[in-house]
């Protein structure tokens, strides 16, 4: 694995048992000792400590105004950054002319500034697209010194409060900077499982011992990338490269939730993002197909590239797919044609030559339980 | 108990063979959340796919060690594939085969030999 890179923490996940394998460039755990399923499981009940830090952190910092900044970043999202109160995070998407989408991303609104955090995958290219269309109105910082740490589960608020009090008053997509044995956290309360928690960005010097004092916790428990994929999937969020790339719209991907208002058709600021024409015509008109999740009937699992037919007529492909433990069944998601979209449509997936019932059902598979 | 190199302990009972995954390969899978077992009465050739088995992170299939029929075969996983990781090399067993010759068995490695393999 010699030319991947190595994450900051590197030697804690070995020191913890951590399975290292490739991953978008990086080398990664996995899982742990304790295995994928239980990982699943204990972030579920308790509480799971995830190494995000191969994700791309992005400081936009306005060379005018935050609002003239705003309205340059929504140049290139179908989503409204103007109306994101200071203290806020959101979910955004880079789209391309064709109405594809490019990555998908957080940003948050930090008063003066706005932070961004994007697939690590996506990262450089993304630097680059920002580079080259917002630099008349922003300086971009591709913040290179900080880890990124999620704490995910129904524990989390009640450990990372005993470090940091001042984090048991957020929200679900509140950010805040608290300062923790003097070393500056950006913190804000979300995640990528369904749960619960934090994505806490720290200075790379401290993390190791910030990442010790979490897992000192007794409700704390190291996750692995394989946790990590089989909880986002249970909660139905997308996995870019997967279920969402340059060949999916947002309205394809069923993320019209993240086009706001302001945005679309009547809005105040309709349109005038990239593949506007698309998105606002499959908004008004309904798209070709759809993703939406699957539930395999029996119990072999149907991964990724399972092809779906009604009857005879293929209708689409699984995009992602596995045992959901929460669930205790397989789960999967996947795009259809939109005749076939309607929750319990009886669908066959093609599994080793045979084809086999899954339906048609609502995501997420596994309640989520955020913190509004 | 002898093993092959594709992980498999492979038991003498009566005139069968009985095949299973050491607790290395189990290991290696992780979780095992699905089990397809393969017809009884059917004939097999060694290297033939017999078992499909998922766990949380991938397919991986088994295959047969010897030529010969499958007899009988472990409907037990199918209902509670994580008996696979819980006892691998006891309750777990995939199939038994019935074949011509068990000195078929010689070629496959003893248990000190597979040691040194994993090791």
């Amino acid at each position: 694995m010699s030319d991947l890179l190595r994450l900051g923490l590197h030697d804690l996940h070995v020191s913890l048992g951590g399975k290292m394998v490739p991953f978008a460039g990086y080398e990664m755990p996995v899982q742990y000792p304790a295995g994928v399923m239980k990982e699943h499981q204990h972030t579920r009940s308790a509480a799971g400590l995830f190494d995000v830090s191969h994700m791309g952190q992005v400081i936009l910092r306005p060379k005018g105004t935050m609002a003239d900044l705003a309205l340059a970043f929504e140049a290139l999202m179908p989503v409204d950054v103007l109306g994101l109160a200071p203290g806020r995070q959101r979910y955004g998407l880079f789209t391309n002319d064709a109405g594809g989408i490019l990555d998908d991303l957080m940003f948050a609104n930090r008063g003066d500034h706005f932070f961004v955090v994007v697939n690590a995958a996506c990262k450089e290219a993304d630097v680059a697209h920002m580079r080259a269309h917002l630099s008349s109105v922003t300086e971009i910082d591709f913040v290179q010194n900080r880890a990124l740490l999620a704490l995910q589960g129904p524990k989390a608020g009640e450990v990372l409060a005993r470090l940091i009090p001042d984090t048991a008053a957020m929200r679900f997509m509140d950010v805040a900077r608290p300062v923790w044995q003097g070393a500056e956290l950006w913190v804000s309360r979300s995640g990528y499982t369904g749960e619960d928690g934090f994505e806490i960005s720290i200075p790379e010097a401290r993390a190791e011992a910030f990442a010790k004092a979490l897992l000192a916790e007794a409700e704390v428990l190291p996750i692995g990338l394989g946790a990590r994929d089989s909880l986002r999937l249970e909660a139905g969020l997308c996995l870019y490269g997967h279920d969402i790339d340059t060949s999916t719209s947002p309205v394809e991907a069923s993320l019209t939730w993240a086009i706001q208002k302001a945005r679309r058709a009547g809005g105040d600021r309709e349109g005038g993002f990239p593949g506007a024409a698309r998105i606002l015509h499959e908004l008004a008109n309904g798209p070709a197909r759809l993703r939406v999740g699957l539930a395999p009937e029996g119990r072999a699992p149907m991964r990724e590239g399972t092809a779906l037919f009604a009857g005879d007529e293929g209708v689409g492909t699984v995009t992602s797919g596995g045992f959901g433990p929460s669930v205790e069944a397989p789960v999967a998601m996947g795009y259809v044609t939109a005749s076939n979209s309607k929750t319990g449509t009886a669908l066959m997936g093609e599994v080793r030559g045979k084809r086999l019932p899954v339906s048609v059902c609502d995501l997420p598979f596994h309640k989520t339980s955020y913190k509004r | 108990m002898k093993y092959t190199e594709e992980h498999e302990w492979l038991r003498v009972e009566g005139d069968y063979v009985v095949v299973g995954i050491t607790e290395h390969a189990a290991t290696q899978l992780g979780d095992v959340v699905f089990v397809e077992l393969p017809e009884t009465e059917t004939m097999v050739a060694a290297g033939d796919e017999a078992v499909v088995i998922e766990s949380v992170k991938a397919a991986s299939d088994i295959l047969a060690p010897v030529d010969g029929e499958i007899v009988e075969v472990n409907g037990k996983l199918v209902d509670n594939p994580g008996l696979v990781n819980e006892d691998p090399t006891g309750a777990a067993w995939f199939f038994k085969m019935k074949v011509d010759d068990l000195s078929v068995l010689d070629q496959f490695m003893d248990e000190d030999e597979y040691n040194d393999l994993i090791a």
